[in-house]
């Protein structure tokens, strides 16, 4: 498609091409009409007449638990599933999409939580996979290109160097990368699905900043998340899906936290469990100069020295790659360390393997469910023992005993309340909360001296989080000392007791958790430094 | 739903709230979870029903229906040929074929015996790739193996032929276990040393074992005294017949094999780590197994399996061997193991089909004229359906059923994926 000219300003929804428009907009309709949209799955109603109306220009953010029938509903708008009732209108229009290029080509588009970017190609480059601005039949007209995408990021409030490879660029400005595309393809209406879970809040205000950009020149935005406080920071109007039903929708002024949460989930909940005092006792785990290289044998943890009294919460805050999930796999015995000392209750445990550090008490819950923690095509009963499987009561030398490993199931399940038709049910079957549960309530339950618990609630619903906050605190009481890695700041805020900061290997600072300030260990998360400082626009690591 | 098995009476020990929300029920899981990178495990087969023939069928559909299919497909290959060869159309034709197939394999005491003499080397080999299978490795050596186990068998039945039964036959078929186990070490050690794929070191294993008994056989292990190379006769090492005119020993080692494979892989804790690692070996290596000792174990396990059907081939069918010694039971276990969905009883009713096929094809030939190669076409066409299990999902309407055929999923898993850290 050839579009020399640059969208222009005084234009921003731009019309669907004419091939496409059957009948003419309707004067003042909704960008974007969604009726009585139902979605049946063998068993479940994903989606049950589900009622959303967009407007031009406006934030619209769609709340909703894992599970609630976002997803299901953002995948009919993107022609990926195919409603069994209900009609789409756009622009007042009633269309059928056939698909994600018929989707692209009537304007919409989806900003996926995980990014699908080429990242040895060019911002450029990238731009131009699937929607090639050509200069004849053969050749791309990159100079074009690169004109649009400079004036395209100017007008939306941020300056991104179109050679720059899209690896080198940090998270946030990937982001931004997968946004430009959209904008590039003529996009009007832009979903974006969770786009804050990997940034840190400063850039999360950052991209909240073009959001608003990108609506004060009449695109609809679609904010897909379950992130209450984000939600009324940057949305026009809130719709709050449960179940697959709408049950609500909100202005942010005439909405809270708790009355959006209580909507979400159905019931009453308590946003931020009350932590209590803690009373640390003797270092019971401790770590001192450890130096951890990465598959690529790069140094991914450069010298990292901590420790952690019994009955203490020590939170490692960090973004996402900055070497937390090395010094995790080090401290658990998934990975050598090259250098340094790990101690376990006064033992030097320094590179011994997951069965040796699990029987000197220490327990393992791992950031990845699917990767470590869980076999998904087991029965959920095996995976309540995959740490255990060899011990007394649930095996005799050789000979496994199934009826203890079901009691213990049985036990765990009601215990953890973990909501499962039964325990022989294989894991992957359950709900990602259910599993997290699952794999909480095995760890919990060992002989512990020390518990490392990384990403212990990501991608969890409210009410997951809420379980599995107070069963960490009931640890801490009760002796053991934690080590929390989360990239979730809220999570690290809310429950450690001293909290670090990791970046680039190293941990660049520690605070006392009940004083911490979000918005300097946001600072230190982002640069490693407690003050602001300019770096090169689109050339952060 | 929310039920399960708590009781109404046990409170969740320290959550004082009520009960959790209701939305966070078990169920199939619409939508995709949160940061997750792609996940490397299988997808989730639907939980299997509790109702034992509705599980039954679950698992066992698409086999059966691949069976099934081949034998339409064969049936239309019969009928082409017959046109071509002929020059007739008769269509009653096929029906003849496989009734005298039928026949030669279950009509009488002896086929029924030649059904299930044939299929005792099928039934060990079948478990060697099905076991394989279980653990995440594709086990494409069962041939070498097997050649391995026959060779060993050979010689060592040839060196011990005068000594009493008992002990011929012993050492016998403990050098074929050791030969195939062996044959299994390699390839395993190689994994989990070097992390070199099992696939390619395999493959090129068989052809080692092939030049390996060429060479022995045509050298040092030959016998005198015969216008061709071939070892010494195994004399009392031979395996007694303990059923009809044929059935050898090995029937009862291969019947007794299915249920300690069973018991190996279900109710025991080195199978359990086996599965582990073959469906998840990050959490196997995270529960503290070790999947390169898992690896090396499972592989040996393997070969002496293999090489014990080897062996039993050997000492129970032809008492010697020859240079050029080359059954494809190695290759046929593949299909076997497929077909049976790499669970011992599946493997067992599998081979008793391959056993009965290569039993009766003669009757069949005889006949109705039909040569017995079409056997082996059929046994192709299986193996198609088998991996492209979605043709015969759609033809059968099957949506709901448990996933096609996992193991084939071990088969195409990528390479790197797989390379051990």
């Amino acid at each position: 498609m050839t579009e020399p000219q640059a969208i222009q300003p005084s234009a921003p929804s731009a019309v669907p091409s004419p091939d496409r428009t059957l009948a003419a907009p309707v004067e003042n309709a909704p960008a974007l009409e969604m009726r009585g949209i139902t979605k049946r799955y063998p068993g479940v109603i994903a989606n049950d007449h589900i009622d959303l109306e967009v407007r031009p220009g406006e934030i619209h953010a769609l709340l909703g638990e894992n599970g609630a029938g976002k997803s299901t509903l953002m995948n009919i708008l993107y022609g990926l599933a195919v409603p069994d009732e209900g009609e789409i209108l756009l622009d007042g229009v009633p269309v059928t999409i056939s698909g994600p290029s018929d989707a692209i080509e009537r304007g919409i588009s989806m900003v996926h939580q995980h990014f699908m970017l080429v990242p040895v190609l060019s911002v450029a480059e990238n731009i131009l996979l699937g929607e090639e601005t050509m200069a004849n039949a053969i050749f791309l007209d990159r100079s074009e290109a690169r004109r649009r995408i400079r004036e395209l990021g100017a007008r939306f409030g941020f300056e991104i160097d179109p050679d720059a490879p899209v690896g080198s660029l940090s998270v946030g400005w990937q982001q931004r990368v997968e946004i430009l595309k959209a904008l590039y393809r003529k996009a009007r209406i832009l979903v974006l699905d969770e786009p804050t879970a990997v940034l840190t809040p400063q850039e999360t205000e950052e991209i909240f900043a073009v959001l608003r950009r990108l609506a004060d020149e009449g695109h609809s935005v679609i904010f897909i998340s379950h992130k209450l406080y984000e939600v009324l920071a940057v949305a026009d109007r809130i719709t709050v899906i449960r179940r697959g039903r709408v049950v609500g929708s909100r202005t942010p002024a005439e909405t809270n936290e708790e009355d959006l949460a209580e909507l979400m989930v159905g019931r009453e909940v308590q946003l931020t469990v009350d932590r209590g005092e803690s009373h640390p006792g003797e270092p019971a785990f401790t770590v001192e100069d450890l130096h951890v290289q990465d598959d690529r044998g790069h140094e991914a943890v450069r010298g990292v020295t901590l420790e952690v009294r019994a009955g203490e919460i020590f939170g490692i805050a960090g973004v996402a790659g900055n070497g937390q999930d090395e010094l995790v796999e080090a401290i658990t015995g998934l990975r050598k360390p090259k250098q340094g000392r790990v101690t376990l209750g006064g033992r030097d445990v320094t590179g011994s393997g997951p069965r040796k550090l699990g029987a000197a008490g220490l327990a393992y819950v791992p950031g990845d469910r699917h990767r470590f923690g869980l076999v998904l095509s087991f029965p959920l009963q095996d995976n309540l023992v995959l740490t255990s499987y060899h011990k007394s009561p649930f095996a005799r030398g050789l000979v496994r005993d199934d009826q203890a490993c079901e009691d213990w199931a049985n036990r765990s399940i009601a215990e953890y309340d973990i909501r499962t038709p039964s325990c022989d049910v294989p894991a992957g079957t359950l709900s990602g909360g259910n599993q997290q549960k699952a794999v909480v309530a095995r760890e919990f339950s060992r002989d512990l001296k020390a518990l490392v618990l990384d990403q212990p609630t990501r991608g969890l619903d409210v009410g997951s989080i809420e379980f599995i906050h107070r069963q960490a605190l009931a640890k801490r009481d009760a002796g053991t000392a934690i080590l929390l890695v989360s990239a979730e700041l809220d999570e690290i805020l809310e429950l450690s007791d001293r909290i670090a900061v990791m970046y680039r290997g190293e941990l660049v600072a520690v605070v006392d958790g009940r004083t911490a300030n979000r918005e300097e260990i946001g600072l230190l998360m982002a640069t490693g430094r407690r003050e602001e400082s300019k770096s090169p626009i689109g050339a952060e690591v | 739903m929310s039920g399960g098995p708590s009781g109404p009476d046990q409170e969740p020990a320290t959550d004082p709230k009520p009960a959790m929300d209701p939305s966070a029920d078990a169920g199939p899981v619409i939508e995709a979870e949160a940061p997750q990178a792609a996940s490397p495990q299988a997808a989730v087969p639907p939980p299997l029903p509790r109702d034992p023939v509705a599980r039954f069928w679950s698992v066992a559909a698409v086999p059966i229906a691949a069976v099934v299919l081949a034998l339409l497909v064969g049936s239309l290959i019969i009928l082409a040929s017959s046109f071509f060869a002929v020059g007739g159309f008769e269509p009653l034709l096929p029906v003849e074929a496989y009734s005298s197939l039928l026949r030669g394999s279950f009509g009488s005491v002896n086929g029924l015996v030649n059904t299930v003499v044939a299929a005792t080397p099928l039934v060990l080999a079948g478990l060697a790739v099905g076991i394989g299978f279980k653990a995440g490795l594709f086990n494409i050596g069962a041939q070498g193996q097997f050649l391995m186990g026959a060779l060993a068998a050979a010689g060592t039945g040839a060196a011990l032929a005068q000594q009493p039964p008992p002990i011929a036959i012993g050492g016998a078929l403990l050098a074929a276990a050791i030969g195939g186990g062996l044959w299994g070490f390699i390839p395993g050690a190689l994994k989990a040393w070097t992390g070199a794929h099992e696939v390619v070191t395999t493959i090129m294993l068989n052809y080692i074992a092939a030049a390996v008994i060429g060479y022995l056989i045509t050298g040092p292990l030959a016998a005198p005294g015969f216008s061709f190379a071939r070892t010494g006769p195994v004399g009392n090492a031979a395996l007694p017949i303990i059923l009809g005119r044929n059935g050898h020993l090995g029937i009862l080692i291969a019947l007794l094999a299915v249920p300690l494979a069973y018991w190996l892989l279900w109710r025991s804790t080195l199978g359990f780590e086996l599965r582990t690692v073959g469906a998840n070996p990050n959490a196997a290596r995270y529960a503290g197994m070790r999947p390169g000792l898992l690896t090396i174990f499972t592989l040996s396990l393997c070969g002496l399996l293999a090489g014990l059907a080897g062996g039993g081939q050997i000492l129970g069918t032809s008492g010697f061997m020859n240079a050029s010694y080359g059954t494809a039971t190695g290759f046929d276990a593949i299909a076997v193991a497929l077909l049976g969905r790499a669970h011992p009883v599946g493997i067992l009713a599998a081979s008793l089909l391959f056993g009965a096929m290569r039993a009766g094809s003669g009757l069949m030939q005889i006949e109705a004229r039909i040569p017995v190669e079409i056997i082996d076409v059929i046994q192709a066409v299986i193996l198609l359906f088998l991996a492209a299990d979605v043709i015969v999902r759609r033809i059968l309407r099957l949506r709901a059923a448990r996933s096609g055929v996992d193991e084939i999923q071990t088969v195409t898993r990528s390479y790197g994926e797989q390379a051990a850290r």
